[in-house]
């Protein structure tokens, strides 16, 4: 009781234990697809720049040859390309959110294989996309 | 032990509020745009990927056709509720000082609403041939 009671005082030099951070943790797939989720979200979110110039680009032909120079760059490219990979990965990752809502999929094998499905599968997507892409411009 | 000042219980009070003073309205509202862009994405890709390569004239009149444009439409809204939202919790989570979230929170709604109304514009005047 008196042990308790002095704990309570003020001790400025208490060394409290903090909170783990995330260094402390092992890199693990399902971690770095949660970190991985926000970080497309935020491609995304200014991604719509681009997004509202190709819409208004395509009023006129001016505007829309510019936007054309910029997609056919290299830089416009792998840009697209990105943007591309980000909003399959991120629609992906957000099923997977959706499942996990209605408490499925949480168990350690599932969430380890919803995982790497959400990795797999939006890079799988994304290349197919391009392919078709290549395609229907004739030609890389 | 003091009486109770109200004879409201505590579920009472919290009930549609809590630490935000909002409620679940945000949460519920993420999932709910969550479902919707999942075929609106699809559709807008697959509109996309029909006009690669296409000169701007062939642009132009798809994108303006009702079925396309309204898909756009959808799609435009429902991601920009999503992405405020989004946008919202990753400046509540990383930024600690108070003026600087007010400030960030502030843009990230203008942000959203110049993005977003910049791109309805767009599809409006391509529908409507101004």
């Amino acid at each position: 009781m008196m042990a308790e009671t002095r704990s309570l005082e003020p001790h400025p030099a208490t060394e409290r234990p903090l909170s783990p951070h995330l260094q402390i943790y092992r890199p693990m797939l399902t971690m770095l697809m949660s970190i991985a989720h926000r970080i497309t979200g935020i491609g995304l979110y200014f991604g719509t720049l681009l997004l509202a110039w190709w819409i208004n680009a395509a009023a006129s032909p001016n505007g829309y040859s510019k936007f054309e120079a910029f997609a056919g760059s290299w830089i416009g490219r792998i840009i697209l390309f990105g943007y591309r990979w980000a909003l399959i990965h991120h629609l992906l990752g957000g099923i997977r959110h959706l499942i996990w809502d209605t408490g499925r999929g949480l168990g350690p094998s599932e969430r380890e294989w919803l995982a790497a499905a959400n990795l797999v599968g939006s890079i799988a997507i994304t290349v197919l996309l391009w392919i078709v892409g290549l395609l229907a411009m004739g030609g890389p | 032990m003091s009486a109770p000042r109200h004879i409201r219980t505590p579920l009472g009070r919290v009930r549609g509020f809590g630490a935000a003073r909002s409620g679940t309205g945000h949460f519920w509202m993420q999932r709910v745009t969550a479902i919707a862009n999942i075929p609106l994405t699809i559709a807008a890709v697959i509109i996309m990927m029909m006009l690669l390569g296409r000169n701007q004239a062939a642009v132009a009149q798809i994108l303006g056709s009702a079925g396309p444009a309204i898909i756009m439409l959808l799609f435009i809204v429902s991601i920009a509720i999503h992405m405020r939202i989004g946008m919202q919790v990753i400046i509540e989570d990383y930024v600690h000082d108070e003026l600087t979230k007010i400030g960030l929170l502030i843009a990230n709604t203008f942000f959203v609403i110049v993005v977003g109304l910049a791109a309805v514009y767009g599809i409006l005047k391509l529908s409507f041939g101004l």
